[in-house]
């Protein structure tokens, strides 16, 4: 069986053993939660209640503020205790609301309610979409409901369903696969009423072979549904890596999925599709993968949207010992936190805790122009030219060299012999071309 | 928690591949083609890889210490320069010269253009040019003087002399240019004359072989080397498809060597794909020209070291297409 990848990429060690066998757990959160109003990418929504207001489970408490925004939703019934700025994990201060959870669950009216999704409309679908607060859950935050109105429906031919989970240590997807597969798939389904033309193809790395099958056995019978598995490598779903696996359909950075055809949802936004149309359920929770050598029981957690990471950590048992690193998200984009105190937001997918961080051990020497970052580099381009570029602040022959084409996917510092931090390097380059490029 | 937490930014983790470890398993590599030669040339032979491994790693030591730079003897780069540039001298030479090539190859050639990685000649391959230049006699002097059976290791040493049988004066090109033939089984195990480090084609292989597995060298620039190489001397080589005369050509000098260990060298070879091929089949010509039609019999290093001039330009010509740039919308 030939399984479909791209060209590049890594394969680190995978983590993934010590959270994959854990069945996930649900966490009660226990002290007050925190909503920042910008959880997705585009304009932060609007706050809509104000300090002393109650608010019930499942009600909008953050409204989309513009064409490209989501609604944010509080997970906990409760008082507002303050609408004020808080620590994110971006490490940015973010407009926040804050709840005072008083444990009673109250839930607004309707709420878990189910519903026949084959009756609905595509204009219904999408607006129940929209007024749940979907962003896409694989880590881009992009709001779902813009993603599936992409103009012309018919032009769809694809929907593709990100299975792929390469980051490593994570399994929070991996575990969704196992525990609720008739979810994925129905969302699945629902996506696909929007786009008559379509046919649903679910990409998952070959190192997952129980979801595989799980998947392959609910998919038995649907003529417009596919799973293709995919060989294990980093970054396989990366949205341009994936559709081309997929589909062998090339994307670049101004060319998004659907003008191509194709549209691309994380495992878990398809989860959340479906517990939104079926179950008039909004976006109120995360999958959260605990894990790293310095969590006593690492497994994954079912958590309430802004629940502070410390009581996720509380809940995988605490620390074994001091860490020296922490990151929320994967080891390859996440981000690195310099504190605790922050919600687990709807892109939430992991906490790690290590040790050690040896990568901060790492001297970083010259480079030795051995060639590893251009044949890591899933875009194709040569890191160790862009990298001289970026050093000499020359912004035009890093464009010349397509840096702009860099997806920041940070393979090349995975590789690199020399330990420069390339991607870094490559960041920063590619924000300040676009900060000109706006003025 | 009141340890201060390392934030930085993503990746978080790393390969544990270092500038270190590759240099080291170049070395390794080299180790086969080292005691081939010992045991092929005698105990001189070490003494030949030993002042060059040495003296580069002082002239690095001495250099960065001179110009309060970190010293970074410890990347086994100079010890892989020393010991190229040993396998790459006649075992006679008297030990004052490879220690002069071994200076100029690590001050002039490495650390004068900013150190590893920044050279733009193969330091090993450069100072051996400039030795042939400047002694040329000495560097091409493959005769043995023979030493009588009884005479001890030591006095190898001293005398300079190397005495195993088999073991003839005249390199396999140099044979082959005088249209002699010469024996495949001989080069194979490195029964010939040659620097210290050519002649047995088995020990190289090995070494290649190790290079490969590892991942350290990609097969690209020596296959292309070799095939185009082969190609010419088939076409113009005056003997057609004689294999006997392109087997003796590919494995004899220092072809082998210096398809996989030299035309190799990272700082000196292009470092996009299609680039690699290019310099491959360019030092193919050029290797075959100067052989064919020069006037010495060898001519890879002359070779590498033009190539290697060539490698900015022909990274530039063949600097990749970035994935799904061709691609336009549709919608
Ligand atoms: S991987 Fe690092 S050392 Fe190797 S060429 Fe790229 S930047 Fe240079
Ligand atoms: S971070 Fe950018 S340059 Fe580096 S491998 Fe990924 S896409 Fe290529």
């Amino acid at each position: 069986m030939g399984t479909a990848t791209f060209k590049g990429g890594i394969h680190t060690y995978e983590g993934k053993e010590l959270t994959q066998d854990k069945q996930t757990k649900v966490l009660m959160p226990k002290g007050e939660l925190v909503y920042p109003m910008s959880q997705h990418i585009g304009a932060p929504a609007k706050s809509i209640v104000a300090k002393g207001d109650y608010v019930l489970m499942g009600q909008k408490i953050g409204e989309a503020d513009g064409a490209i925004s989501a609604n944010v939703i509080s997970a906990v019934s409760g008082t507002v205790k303050a609408v004020e700025p808080r620590l994110t994990s971006s490490g940015l201060m973010v407009e926040s609301v804050i709840i005072e959870n008083d444990n009673l669950y109250k839930p607004i009216e309707g709420l878990g309610e189910k519903r026949d999704y084959a009756k609905l409309s595509k204009e219904q679908i999408r607006s129940i979409i929209k007024e749940s607060g979907i962003v896409g859950l694989g880590g881009a935050a992009f709001p779902t409901q813009v993603k599936l109105t992409p103009g012309d429906d018919s032009k769809i031919d694809t929907v593709i369903i990100n299975a792929a989970e390469c980051e490593p240590y994570l399994t929070s997807d991996y575990r969704m696969m196992l525990e609720e597969p008739e979810k994925i798939m129905n969302g699945l389904k629902i996506i696909l009423k929007l786009f008559p033309n379509a046919k649903g193809i679910i990409g998952i790395e070959d190192n997952k072979p129980e979801a595989i099958k799980k998947l392959t056995e609910l998919v038995n019978g649907e003529d417009k549904i596919e799973i293709k598995a995919l060989k294990t490598k980093y970054p396989q779903g990366g949205e341009r890596q994936l559709v081309y696996a997929v589909t062998g359909r090339k994307l670049n950075s101004t060319i998004l999925p659907y003008q191509v055809g194709c549209v691309v949802n994380n495992v878990d936004t398809a989860i959340a599709i479906y517990m939104a149309v079926a179950e008039s359920t909004p976006l109120m929770r995360r999958i959260v993968t605990v894990a790293g050598d310095a969590v006593k029981e690492p497994g994954n957690f079912n958590v309430k949207t802004g629940t502070n990471f410390r009581e996720v950590l509380e809940a995988a048992g605490g620390l074994t010992e001091e860490p020296e690193k922490m990151i929320s998200g994967g080891p390859m984009m996440g981000q690195a936190l310099f504190s605790l105190d922050i919600p687990v937001s709807k892109t939430t997918s992991a906490l790690l805790c290590f040790t050690k961080d040896y990568v901060a051990d790492m001297e970083p020497s010259s480079c030795i122009r051995c060639g590893r970052c251009g044949y890591a580099c899933p875009a194709q381009i040569i890191p160790q030219k862009m990298y001289i570029c970026s050093q000499n602040n020359d912004a035009e022959g890093f464009i010349k060299l397509d840096g702009m084409e860099c997806c920041e996917c940070g393979c090349c510092t995975y590789v690199c012999p020399a330990k420069l931090s390339l991607t870094q390097s490559f960041r920063q380059m590619k924000r300040s071309i676009l900060e000109s490029r706006k003025k | 928690m009141n340890k201060l937490l390392n934030v930085s930014a993503s990746p978080h983790t790393r390969s544990f591949a270092t500038t270190t470890t590759i240099m080291q398993d170049v070395a390794i590599a080299l180790v086969p083609a080292s005691l081939f030669g010992i045991y092929n040339f005698g105990l001189r032979a070490l003494l030949v890889i030993l002042t060059c491994i040495a003296t580069c790693l002082l002239t690095e030591c001495v250099y960065e210490m001179a110009m309060k730079k970190p010293i970074t003897t410890g990347d086994f780069s100079a010890v892989v320069t020393g010991l190229l540039l040993a396998l790459n001298m006649p075992v006679s030479i008297p030990l004052w010269i490879p220690a002069l090539g071994s200076i100029f190859a690590i001050l002039v050639v490495k650390m004068l253009f900013g150190g590893v990685g920044q050279n733009f000649m193969n330091p090993a391959l450069a100072a051996r040019c400039f030795l042939l230049i400047s002694f040329a006699g000495r560097m091409t002097d493959f005769t043995v003087s023979a030493v009588g059976a009884s005479a001890s290791s030591f006095d190898y040493v001293k005398s300079g002399a190397i005495a195993l049988d088999g073991v003839s004066g005249a390199t396999p090109l140099a044979a082959l240019k005088a249209g002699e033939t010469v024996s495949l089984l001989d080069m194979f195990l490195g029964n010939t004359g040659g620097t210290i480090g050519e002649t047995s084609v088995i020990a190289i292989l090995v070494g290649a072989v190790y290079l490969l597995i590892k991942k350290v060298i990609s097969f690209r620039i020596p296959v292309a080397y070799l095939a185009s190489f082969a190609v010419f001397v088939v076409l113009f080589g005056g003997k057609g498809l004689d294999t006997n005369f392109l087997l003796a050509h590919v494995c004899g000098g220092g072809l082998l060597l210096g398809a996989f260990f030299m035309a190799t060298d990272y700082a000196t070879s292009p470092i996009t794909r299609k680039g690699q091929v290019v310099f491959g089949v360019l030092l193919g010509l050029l290797t075959a020209i100067f052989r064919i039609f020069g006037a010495s019999a060898e001519g890879v290093s002359y070779a590498i070291i033009i190539c290697n001039m060539l490698v900015p330009l022909i990274e530039k010509l063949t600097y990749p297409k970035a994935f799904g740039k061709e691609t336009k919308a549709n919608g």
